[in-house]
């Protein structure tokens, strides 16, 4: 079975393609560096964050009844939804009584993650996605790769081809204010023509009945405040308990994600406009699952920044199409095992485990430490080929032995000097691909320990 | 005082004169140097793989060997960290594993926070690029990440700068992994040697003629990657380089 | 059993030893001088800014920012930064929003700033339509001097939603960055946004 390695590998072997990704990428880890750096107080609100998430978890369902609560004193509609089905269905049945047909939809990595726009095409309504990143890929046919910049695997040209062939572009242009006022034209037309538009939730205030969007491009705005119609879809984690709770939420997101010291429009919906319907689906899908697994739980505290992803080393070279997930990096490779352990296993070893995640979060979930647990639990699983367990098993044994563990360290460093090179880089040597192997000492440290001190036991 | 020294298996086979070094840096400072003989390997591969019922014995067996001593030192940062991060998971609650975590320092760390070292006479007149392995950076603390908004410091970097001659060279990516990663070495081979040459094209554009670090691990992947395309670049664990500094 | 009650019984089931809520309210880092740290901020986030010092000053710096603009559309919400384009209704005398589409310039309230990020609070009750500063070409935001805070936690000890329950902040421009990580402003909403301390 493919899994991450056999797909990082084909990215990294583009090894230019995988260098401009990685430049990319950590140009955003630095400017989220440079803005973090200029908040003296950034570890204590990721302190506060975390607790506040931490808190809000413990206290889901309370939360989430009393945001029920005010939000339908608000006016808000308030629906709920166990797996992404019915998420899928009940989207489907509030547009379509109502006769809705053509959708602008903002950026959701729910929806996505519900696959909501084949589900709804299938049944006649038109949905465009209507962030510059996730239309550049709808119009391309993929998912996006990242979660804040779906496009980022895309070279300008790339998608100066794609707006050649979709829009109408001139050919050859690939100037990036071109293509994106090329884009904020054909998308405005579709704004004006919508029915209805479709949002994710960044934060549900359980206190207020509210919610909050956050862009910068302004495309929740104009999608929400045209059409008669808005539907929000979240996940039951996106609740924090009381307004205030989103300076520290909202001082933390933007940084992270894109080194911004806000986005541009962060918009507070506490009721439907005049004349107007806003409906809220609530979604499980698994996270009352996952809020069940104590090593994992604290994943449910992602507030989908994306910086995780910019730092890590990993996906900058193996690119988000890499981790076969609709969320990718380190918080997908947490995430995604514990939906499907089959299909996603390999997601935690996609890692060196340098824990530059962990660091960056601005919720402090501990990254790595749930990339390792997710390790144990494919072991565990038998998730594992039998070769490598096998190894595992008899290494182990040997190193518990010193005796053993001693022969084998002489047989090791004899077959390093000894054996012929076409036979010591052979296909089995991985490491011998791109690498030499140690140059191997005659003697072991333990060895010539014994041989100068005689037997030092301690 | 008196130390154990623990020698990581790979360092113990393939890289000796680490070891050796440790030992001359240590003595070099009046400390007493003992080499319990029993000791194999930490158990970190087979942890960090997942295997942790693999592991569990041999955190055990270290227990057993080292839990005698009020100080244990290895010239390994991510070994270290297995011990004092990790083994909670096999030896939680065990008789003496506390002492063992409190106790057990890397070689740096135990130059500057236990032995209260600042300055080491020594000579070195090369320009140095420092690799930040991941484990002593982000789990030992030895310095400040660059992710995290705090003072910067680093515990290594410090004890280099005070060597006459040294110039450390200034990374453009001052602590990014190395790709060595255990296992994920070999599993993930290419990116694991894409994310190797990016640290050596680092390096080497710094200026750095000698890349040193706290783990033989990182160096031996960057090494292996050096050596294969010839490039102009010394590895030194930084126990080789102070005892050579120190000579 | 329905979704909803299936769903909180599974949450109610699986939480969590309850830590807490963090009770002692977050500050930041004051600013010494707010109206400078705000005009840096706004900038940053790609905007312009403009202290004018009275209303009749504003009124004259709006129409020299519609005339460069070569705004032919101008709808203001502001009275004392000059009416619409003459003969232009109001956002809030149009029936449809779909009628603001062609609006070259927005003037809008802000009832407040927010200095360490160049946010300007925009409530609902003072919009008309919704629609207005996202629609239009250009937005300007008019904050009376007075009206600055250091952070967003100040901001949020402001902000209430007991009118008709909508507000936003806005920083800057509409902007993307998603084609090569190029920052180009102007991406579905307002391609410039000038922010004018009053006072």
């Amino acid at each position: 079975m493919t899994g991450h390695a056999e797909r990082a590998a084909r990215f990294a072997a583009d090894e230019p393609r995988a260098h401009w990704h990685d430049q990319a990428l950590w140009f955003v880890r630095l400017k989220r560096d440079r803005m973090a750096a200029a908040v003296p107080e950034w570890e204590a609100l990721r302190e506060r964050a975390a607790a506040v998430k931490a808190h809000a978890r413990a206290r889901l369902a309370d939360y989430l009844e009393q945001f029920e609560r005010e939000a339908t004193r608000r006016g808000l509609r308030v629906h709920w939804a166990r797996d992404a089905d019915e998420h899928n269905a009940v989207v489907h049945r509030i547009l379509s009584e109502r006769g809705v047909t053509r959708v602008v939809k903002s950026k959701s990595m729910l929806t996505e993650e519900c696959h909501l726009n084949p589900y709804l095409q299938a049944r006649g309504i038109e949905v465009v996605d209507t962030d510059l990143g996730e239309r550049i890929v709808q119009l391309a046919g993929e998912p996006p790769s990242h979660i804040v910049l779906p496009a980022i695997h895309k070279k300008k040209e790339e998608i100066g081809e794609l707006f050649h062939r979709t829009l109408g572009t001139a050919a050859g242009a690939s100037d990036p204010t071109y293509l994106t006022q090329a884009a904020r034209a054909h998308l405005r037309e579709k704004f004006l023509a919508a029915q209805a538009g479709l949002t994710g939730v960044n934060f549900a205030i359980a206190e207020t009945g509210g919610i909050v969007v956050c862009t910068n491009e302004g495309n929740a705005d104009m999608g929400t405040h045209l059409p008669p119609l808005h539907v929000a879809c979240m996940g039951v984690e996106k609740i924090v308990p009381r307004l205030a709770d989103l300076s520290v939420f909202l001082r933390l997101l933007a940084r992270s994600a894109t080194g911004q010291p806000v986005t541009t429009y962060t918009t507070h919906f506490h009721a439907p406009r005049p004349g107007g319907e806003l409906h809220v689906v609530i979604v499980d899908n698994g996270r009352s699952r996952l809020l069940a697994e104590e090593e994992f739980r604290g994943a449910l505290a992602c507030i989908r920044c994306g910086a995780c992803m910019n730092t890590c080393p990993v996906f900058r070279r193996s690119g988000g199409y890499s981790y076969a997930w609709t969320i990718p990096g380190p918080i997908g490779s947490v995430l995604a095992p514990g939906r499907d352990p089959a299909a996603h296993g390999s997601l935690p070893f996609a890692s060196s485990l340098c824990g530059s995640c962990d660091a960056v979060c601005p919720v402090k979930i501990p990254l790595h430490d749930q990339l390792l647990a997710r390790r144990r639990e494919v072991v565990r699983a038998g998730g594992q080929p039998l070769a490598k367990r096998l190894a595992m098993r008899a290494g182990a044994w040997v190193l518990g032995h010193r005796a053993l563990y001693e022969l084998a360290g002489r047989l090791a460093r004899l077959a390093l000097r000894r054996l012929p090179r076409a036979l010591l880089y052979g296909r089995w040597n991985a490491w011998g691909r791109q690498r030499e192997l140690p140059a191997a000492p005659a003697e072991s440290f333990r060895d010539a320990w014994r041989r100068a001190r005689g037997g030092g036991r301690g | 005082m008196k130390v154990a020294l623990f020698v990581p298996c790979y360092v113990d086979q393939l890289h000796p004169q680490v070891a050796h070094a440790t030992v001359r840096v240590l003595e070099r400072l009046g400390v007493e140097v003992v080499f319990p003989e029993e000791q194999t390997c930490c158990g970190q591969p087979m942890a960090n793989a997942g295997f942790a019922a693999d592991a569990a014995p041999l955190a055990r067996h270290f227990l057993e060997v080292f839990g005698g001593f009020d100080h244990v030192v290895a010239p390994s940062g991510s070994c270290v960290s297995m011990v004092r991060n990790h083994y909670g998971a096999f030896l939680s609650g065990a008789p003496g594993f506390d002492r063992l975590r409190r106790g057990t320092f890397e070689l740096c760390e135990f130059l500057t926070d236990v032995l209260k070292v600042g300055e080491l006479p020594g000579r070195y007149p090369h320009k140095v690029g420092l690799h930040q392995s991941c484990h002593g950076l982000r789990e030992l603390g030895l310095g400040s990440p660059s992710e995290r908004m705090e003072p910067r410091f680093s515990k290594v970097g410090l004890l280099l700068s005070r060597l006459q001659g040294i110039e450390l060279v200034s990374l453009s990516r001052p602590d990014e992994c190395c790709g060595f990663g255990g296992t994920f070495a070999v599993a993930e081979e290419a990116v694991s040697c894409l994310m190797g040459r990016d640290r050596i094209a680092d390096h080497l554009a710094a200026g750095a003629e000698v890349v040193t670090g706290t783990d033989v691990s990182c160096l031996m992947h960057l090494d292996g990657l050096a050596r294969r395309t010839r490039l102009p670049l010394r590895f030194r664990h930084v126990a080789e380089l102070l005892a050579e500094a120190t000579a | 059993m329905g979704s909803r009650e299936e769903i909180l019984a599974a949450l109610r089931r699986a939480a969590p030893p309850d830590p807490g809520l963090p009770s002692e309210p977050v500050r930041g880092t004051p600013y010494a001088d707010l109206a400078l740290q705000l005009g840096e901020a706004v900038q940053a986030v790609g905007g312009a800014f403009q202290r004018v010092p009275d209303a009749a000053a504003l009124r004259e710096a709006v129409a020299a920012l519609a005339a460069r603009l070569e705004a032919r559309r101008v709808v203001s919400r502001v009275p004392e930064a000059g009416a619409g384009t003459a003969g232009e209704a109001g956002p809030a005398d149009v029936a449809d929003p779909h009628e603001l589409e062609g609006v070259d310039l927005a003037v809008v309230p802000g009832r407040f700033a927010v200095a360490e990020n160049g946010a300007v609070w925009v409530a609902g009750e003072d919009l008309g339509h919704r629609a207005v500063f996202v629609i239009a070409q250009h937005l300007a935001l008019v904050v009376p001097a007075a009206e600055i805070v250091n952070d967003l936690h100040e901001a949020y000890a402001r902000i209430r939603f007991d009118g008709p329950g909508f507000g936003l902040f806005v920083a800057g421009p509409s902007k993307t960055a998603d084609i090569e990580q190029a920052l180009v402003i102007g991406a579905h909403g307002a391609r410039s946004c000038t922010v004018f301390l009053v006072g």
